[in-house]
């Protein structure tokens, strides 16, 4: 504890707080001292506010430069950019919709799978595992998000889109073809689909972690109680965890959709980047965020990167609405159930 | 043959003295030789007494390295009322919760000696502690009712046991039962969460024999409660008796005179490990108890 | 099982009813759980195997702190020294900028806001947090126009920020309240008791939070690709200039047809995964660590 104490030591932790008025009214010293603590207490108050400011000016300058840098594609597209389809940089036609489309798709196949996945593991991390179990699968799982998104690209580029052509999508085909989602894969394996298993990958750890903290907030009593009835774990967990924490569950699923739909870099490598709107699941796409990391850097015109912001402005857009959708849900069908 | 989820055998002491110490070879001799006495903690065959629900002969816990109980020989009786009394720490929720199992989930949780119930040894291999806890109910210190409503807390075990016909009757029967019914029927479908602490306690009790259960278990039950609530309690653990066998914890000695018919009075033995020092009916513990200890708890000398 | 002669058979206690199914139930459920915890590790394992098999070879020396070439001639490939350096820098730039911005935004929001001013700060970190990291890109490329180092920096600090900040106010919110209340109540200033006590407490924490933004911002590829795109140039460490980076060396690397530059993709991968890794271990035993020794 002692060394906490370095700034104070030989002034202020010998004062006693009975006799410290008339020490300061009687010495000179810690009159100086205190003219100096008002000074260092008012800057670091300056501070920690220019660093709050920093920040939030920080996000109003990156809706600005995104909107300013719409600007040209606002003024020749306007709103009916969302629902143009055509995206054709040769002929200066642009429009959101193909994209709009390959990132709702991949982002809702792969937060569905990731759903799944991640609440199961959650239960497991929270209620199943013995502590120590839990103690070393948890922060592997977590682990899986620190994978940089252009390692996991590359890793779906060479084993995630050939497995998924040859182990899910040819046979998947071939079985239930005559469904318009199941249609004939590529030639390599980039598709909407295989974005989809990348996105599961990224999305997997975040949901589990969070909805592991959810579980774990349900008191021990609820629990016992349910098992001292001759519960099953099973009827236990649903009775009492799933039952009282749906909100929480929700919110984690809307968080990892918000991350699927941001994601560009590993999507862009799998995907295929072709702005067709196909209800194939195993055909070549784009998503928002793909398109912009494939094309930003090799405008063919000014309104080309205009539109590009545009495309930002939408992916913008969206992830506010998650954020905006997963505190409606949390607020208004989150209340502590039990106190 | 292990309840799902638990953690089989790890969760009991390896040095463990109880029948089912090695569980592999345990199963094949009873299996073979079924007249054989269970228990190999005790010379004593099982005594076929019609009316001991629970038989405890020399049992002890311990969590991890640590004893928390030991030397626990007593037999419950059907149909009565048995108050576990004395200071707190001196293992009477312990061994308590070892009636269901409910300790079997803490980490390190160990038992000693032979606990049976009608017969069967609590804790052997084959026994699931769904069905131990699906015969034997509890009632904790801490009124937990589900964040449901009123119906749906006492319909929910009965809905898991495939219990549903006439599921309302049955609902009707417990809270009744309860002496809850008069207060609550008109907001059957109103939150759990709203019933006042006495309430909600009387609502635990009709949850758990909701699904007819042989025995219940109530841990300090109206700690958490004003006088009057747990008068209402006393009252219903009266009632409920003649119909089910009941142990109860409690701090509270006046409560186990006007409520229990047996009282085993528990306390720190020189080791500071929990231990039954006197078990008797309760008119004689508390009028003329065999032992100092117990004389100097009920007259307030000690605890 | 268990039972003697003298034991009651309609008191066994064995699955009665239907019990039998709901067991079945239950278990399948539970071991579905195990099972999706298994499919993550086992996803994990095979990644880092994958990246490892094609990657842990192309490790030595030469490739380490060589440069590309300029062309590629089959087997002869170079190094990633200049992208190693690249990210080394560009990486430093940001945390010098997010680590005090991220970690005064978190004071005031602990220590100084009221409730309806550390409201809406709270939400701009929160809509930060989960801002897609091309959008940073795309913003930054926008502000300062040129390529740089300074650019990819601040494109990165804006991915470090809400990191650090969040996780930074968490641990402050940590900090016992009595350890502030306490040098109140002896007249230490506002102060001295912040740096004195309430930071030092709440460095383990901080401390974890930047090294985990440190690692984020190593393999962040959106908000350098457009901001220092700069690939296979020989060491480049002035900051006014792009620099070449890891991420996108690998990404342009892997979009490559040559067999020896994919090679030297998965070299590069294996040598940021590890180091990444290597660092989340880091921080959460330093985390550990600094917990225990504080007693929380």
């Amino acid at each position: 504890m002692s060394g906490w104490w370095w700034p104070l030591r030989g002034y202020s932790a010998r004062v006693d707080p009975a006799s410290s008025a008339a020490a300061l009214a009687g010495r000179t010293r810690l009159t100086r001292l205190n003219r100096v603590d008002r000074v260092a207490s008012r800057a670091l108050r300056w501070l920690a506010l220019l660093g709050a400011l920093i920040v939030s000016l920080g996000l109003l300058a990156i809706v600005y430069q995104v909107i300013t840098g719409a600007s040209l594609a606002l003024h020749r597209f306007g709103p009916g950019f969302v629902g143009r389809q055509q995206w054709s940089p040769a002929t200066n036609q642009f429009g959101a919709l193909t994209l709009l489309y390959g990132t709702l798709v991949t982002s809702v196949f792969g937060v569905a799978i990731a759903a799944v996945l991640g609440v199961a593991i959650g239960l497991f991390l929270s209620l199943m595992a013995p502590r120590r179990v839990a103690a070393v699968v948890g922060p592997l799982v977590e682990m899986l998000a620190a994978i940089p998104s252009v390692v996991l690209g590359l890793v779906g580029i060479y084993l995630i889109a050939p497995f998924a052509l040859h182990n899910i999508e040819a046979p998947l085909h071939r079985a239930f073809g005559f469904i318009p989602l199941f249609g004939p894969p590529g030639t390599v394996g980039n598709s909407d689909f295989t974005a989809s298993l990348v996105l599961v990958i990224m999305v997997v750890p975040i949901i589990a972690a969070l909805t592991r903290d959810i579980f774990l907030t349900v008191p021990r009593e609820l629990r016992d109680g349910a098992e001292a009835l001759g519960a099953t774990r099973w009827e236990m967990i649903r009775g009492v965890v799933l039952s009282t924490t749906p909100s929480g569950v929700v919110v984690a699923c809307i968080l990892g959709f918000g991350r699927a739909i941001g994601e560009a870099i590993a999507v862009t490598q799998v995907i295929g980047n072709i702005t067709q709107v196909s209800a194939n699941l195993f055909a070549r796409g784009d998503t928002l965020a793909s398109l912009i990391a494939n094309q930003f850097l090799t405008p063919v015109s000014a309104l080309h990167t205009a539109s590009m912001f545009y495309l930002g402005m939408v992916l913008f857009t969206l992830e506010l609405s998650t954020i905006l959708l997963a505190r409606y849900v949390s607020r208004n069908f989150g209340r502590r159930q039990w106190a | 043959m292990t309840p799902s989820g638990t953690p089989p055998e790890a969760a009991r002491s390896p040095t463990q003295a109880g029948p089912a110490t090695t569980p592999s070879p345990r199963l094949r001799l009873s299996s073979g030789a079924a007249s054989y006495p269970v228990s190999q903690a005790s010379d004593r065959p099982w005594r076929p007494a019609a009316d001991v629900v629970f038989c405890a002969e020399e049992v002890g816990v311990s969590y991890g390295a640590k004893r928390a109980v030991r030397n626990i020989t007593l037999d419950i009786h059907r149909n009565e009322a048995t108050a576990f009394i004395g200071p707190s720490g001196c293992g009477k929720t312990t061994v308590l919760r070892c009636l269901n199992r409910m300790n079997d989930s803490i980490p390190g949780f160990g038992l000693y000696g032979s606990l049976r119930y009608h017969g069967h040894d609590l804790y052997a291999p084959g026994v699931n502690r769904v069905e131990v806890r699906r015969r034997i109910g509890m009632v904790f210190q801490k009124p937990n009712p589900f964040p449901k409503s009123i119906f749906d807390n006492v319909a929910w075990a009965p809905r898991n046991l495939g219990m549903k016909a006439d599921l309302d009757e049955r609902v009707e029967r417990a809270l009744r039962a309860a002496a809850l019914w008069d207060e609550v029927k008109d907001r059957l479908k109103a939150s759990a969460l709203g019933l006042s602490g006495g309430q909600q306690q009387r609502l635990c009790i009709a949850r758990a024999i909701a699904i007819e259960p042989d025995v219940l278990l109530l841990d300090e039950p109206a700690s958490a409660l004003d006088p009057i609530a747990t008068a209402s309690i006393e009252e219903l653990v009266h009632d409920l008796k003649t119909r089910y066998t009941i142990v109860i914890v409690t701090h509270n000695m006046q409560q186990a005179m006007r409520v229990a018919d047996r009282t085993a009075f528990f306390s720190l033995d020189r080791d500071q490990i929990g231990t039954l020092i006197e078990y008797d009916r309760t008119e004689r513990i508390f009028s003329q108890p065999a032992d100092q200890r117990t004389r100097d708890y009920i007259t307030g000398r000690f605890g | 099982m268990g039972v003697s002669g003298d034991a009651d058979p309609s008191f066994a206690l064995t699955p009665s009813g239907n019990l039998r199914r709901r067991l079945a139930v239950s278990r399948a459920l539970v071991a579905a759980t195990v099972l999706a915890a298994g499919v993550a590790v086992g996803v994990l394992i095979i990644l880092v195997y994958f990246v490892a098999q094609r990657g842990a070879s192309r490790l030595s020396l030469g490739f380490l702190t060589k440069a590309l070439p300029l062309v590629s001639f089959g087997a002869v490939s170079g190094g990633i020294g200049p992208a190693i350096a690249g990210t080394v820098e560009i990486v430093l730039i940001s945390t010098v900028i997010a680590l005090p911005v991220g970690v005064l935004a978190a004071i005031y929001l602990t220590e100084f806001a009221t409730a309806r001013v550390a409201k809406p700060v709270e939400t701009v970190l929160e809509v930060l947090s989960g801002l897609p990291t091309i959008i940073a890109g795309i913003f930054v490329s926008a502000l300062l126009v040129t390529q740089s180092a300074y650019a990819a920096g601040v494109a990165l600090a804006i991915v470090q920020v809400p990191l650090i900040a969040r996780t930074s106010a968490e641990s402050l919110r940590r900090v016992p309240e009595a350890l502030g209340e306490a040098a109140d109540a002896l007249g230490i200033a506002r102060w001295r008791t912040l740096t004195g006590i309430i930071l030092p407490t709440a460095a383990g924490g901080i401390v974890t939070a930047t090294i985990l933004a440190i690692a984020r911002a190593a393999g962040e590829t959106a908000p350098v690709l457009f901001t220092s795109s700069a690939f296979g140039t020989p060491y480049q460490l002035n900051p006014t200039q792009q620099v070449p980076n890891l991420p996108v060396e690998i990404y342009n690397l892997a979009n490559s047809q040559d067999p020896a530059a994919i090679a030297d993709a998965w070299g590069a991968a294996f040598l940021l995964i590890v180091l990444i890794l290597l660092a989340n271990v880091g921080a959460r035993l330093w985390l550990r660590h600094s917990e225990r020794k504080r007693g929380l």
